[in-house]
């Protein structure tokens, strides 16, 4: 890889505000220019955690966290949004026109402009007057990866963007997302699913530690995947390897 | 039918309180929308019941009742924020807390020494509005709706994304700040016409209304505003004809707006469903 660096961790950990232990700890990679990175991981394994310490919504517990980018767009995970507010696909995309301005400045034509063809680019021009919460589930994720391409930021963060995506939503989200590491921007995506892992340039296996980092032919290994899951492998027939999970007891939200 | 509705205000007193109607509609139409759209309708409520004894304290020592008022506010606040460090969860606790107050400005507005009415601090005095409050309604109505447009598009990132609003560059809590202030001066305002029991009718009745029926924010505002317009001055005016009591008449025409309004909507879904089917 030879794009610019984006972000640079050195050895972070953080915690949530009153837990004893550290919710992520011993992170050390970085994010380079045109380049899509997977973060994969376990539920619970901290990479939602990993995007609110990148974004400033949760403080450094220890390390260096270096945006150099400074400005970082933000597709955060579908289930926190609000689905009783009455605002358009429109409106929630316009809002990544909103988060460059100063707070008196109002989005204009431009702008309106700017989040109509991000609407398009993830093939909802046709629903950019619905409101956001009568949308399906895979179309609000959509929109929130519109709402990401307006704030047009060198370095975007995607949470589990294909987890409410059908077939052609995931190949189009795909797709986008390699127009844009060739427009030169930086990919950080989180996902829990091996096969996407194995499509990004690199890899970072987080399971409250680092695990591994590193292209995904070379870093997932088996031991490191069993190690990602906390499960085992077991060999299916030729080649094929299904992941058993140890079983989570007490997991928490 | 056009005298019924004109002739009240040929009293210059009805004038007066339907301008100061027009004036508050203005400024609690556009506001309530973000109370109701934030989900604090009944803080607002618990404030402005809550600043009774600031109210009645303020007649008792002869001081102006905005001052009185804007005490009793921060008096409600704090009591409010304190009570929610108690295990009761806290609407049980502001419930305690506001029933508490009321029942303490009730107890000292009955006191032999209490000079005003305590029915006009509990449900205002609509005829009796001064040229400060008509000034200051103004006032306010300006400042709000000036904030509330510069705001538009920071109070829609944040009231729908609050949990990625850092994310996106703006701060809640600065501007949860900016709406408890804006909410505190407008009770404040409102509550000579209106009362402490009815003020927050203003507030939250025509923004309520309009979300029944509004897909967007900013269209939503602005219903909200022409129904607190419309549905309290001709609350006056039916005040003015039944000779019943100005404000309450006002709330009552509040209410039917929005009961209206929800029966009108029930009555098209079900329009809708049959020429569908
Ligand atoms: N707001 C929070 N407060 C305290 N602990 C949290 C919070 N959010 C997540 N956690 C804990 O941090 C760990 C990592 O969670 P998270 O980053 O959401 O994982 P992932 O996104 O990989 O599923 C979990 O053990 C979870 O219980
Ligand atoms: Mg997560």
């Amino acid at each position: 890889m030879t794009g610019a660096r984006l972000l640079v961790v050195d050895d972070v950990a953080a915690a949530y505000p009153g837990a004893a232990v550290p919710a992520i700890a011993s992170l050390t990679f970085e994010v380079r220019a045109g380049e899509r990175i997977a973060v994969l991981g376990p539920n619970g394994g901290g990479k939602s955690t990993l995007f609110r310490l990148i974004t400033g919504e949760l403080a450094l517990g220890g390390g260096r966290l270096d945006l150099t980018a400074v400005r970082c767009a933000f597709v955060p995970q579908t289930e926190r949004s609000r689905l009783d507010f009455p605002v358009t696909a429109l409106d929630v995309a316009l809002m990544g026109a909103v988060s460059r301005m100063p707070w008196w400045r109002r989005p204009g034509r431009a702008d309106r402009e700017l989040a109509r063809e991000a609407l398009r680019r993830v093939g909802l021009a046709a629903v950019e007057d619905a409101v956001f919460g009568s949308l399906s589930g895979g179309q609000r994720q959509r929109v929130l990866v519109a709402r990401a391409l307006v704030q047009d930021a060198p370095l975007l963060l995607l949470d589990e963007p294909f987890s409410a995506l059908d077939v052609t939503g995931a190949e189009r989200l795909e797709l986008l997302l390699r127009e844009l590491a060739a427009e030169g921007r930086g990919i950080l995506m989180a996902t829990h699913d091996l096969d996407q892992a194995r499509a990004a340039d690199r890899v970072l296996c987080l399971n409250r530690v680092q695990i591994a980092f590193g292209e995904p032919a070379a870093a997932l290994t088996r031991e490191v995947i069993e190690r990602t899951y906390g499960g085992a492998i077991v060999d299916l027939a030729a080649g094929a390897a299904a992941l058993l999970p140890t079983h989570h007891h007490g997991e928490r939200r | 039918m056009i005298g019924w509705i004109t002739d009240p205000f040929g009293e210059p007193i009805v004038l007066r309180g339907a301008v100061e109607l027009v004036l508050l509609g203005v400024l609690s139409g556009g506001l309530g929308c973000w109370i109701v759209l934030s989900g604090v309708s009944s803080t607002a409520e618990s404030l402005s019941h809550g600043m009774l004894p600031g109210l009645v304290g303020a007649a008792l020592l002869g001081i102006p009742l905005l001052l009185g008022g804007a005490v009793g506010l921060v008096v409600a606040a704090v009591a409010i924020a304190l009570v929610q460090r108690s295990p009761l969860t806290p609407d049980v606790a502001t419930s305690v807390v506001i029933t508490g107050l009321l029942g303490a400005g009730v107890l000292l507005g009955l006191s032999p020494s209490a000079p005003a009415g305590l029915g006009s601090l509990l449900f205002g005095d609509l005829l009796g509005v001064s040229d400060l409050d008509l000034a200051l309604a103004a006032a306010l109505g300006v400042v709000v709706t000036l904030l509330l447009f510069l705001l538009h598009p920071t109070l829609l990132l944040t009231g729908f994304d609050r949990l990625n609003a850092t994310a996106l560059g703006r701060s809640p809590a600065r501007l949860d700040l900016v709406l408890a202030v804006l909410l505190a001066l407008a009770t404040l305002v409102a509550v000579q016409a209106l009362g402490t029991l009815l003020v927050v009718a203003m507030l939250v009745g025509p923004a309520a209304t309009a979300r029944l029926v509004s897909r967007r924010v900013a269209p939503m505002m602005l219903l909200a505003v022409a129904i607190a317009v419309v549905a309290s001055v001709a609350g006056l005016a039916a005040s003015y004809h039944a000779n019943l009591a100005a404000g309450a008449c006002v709330v009552l025409a509040l209410a039917a707006a929005f009961c209206m309004t929800l029966a009108g909507r029930g009555i098209a879904h079900v329009v809708l469903a049959r020429s569908a089917a």
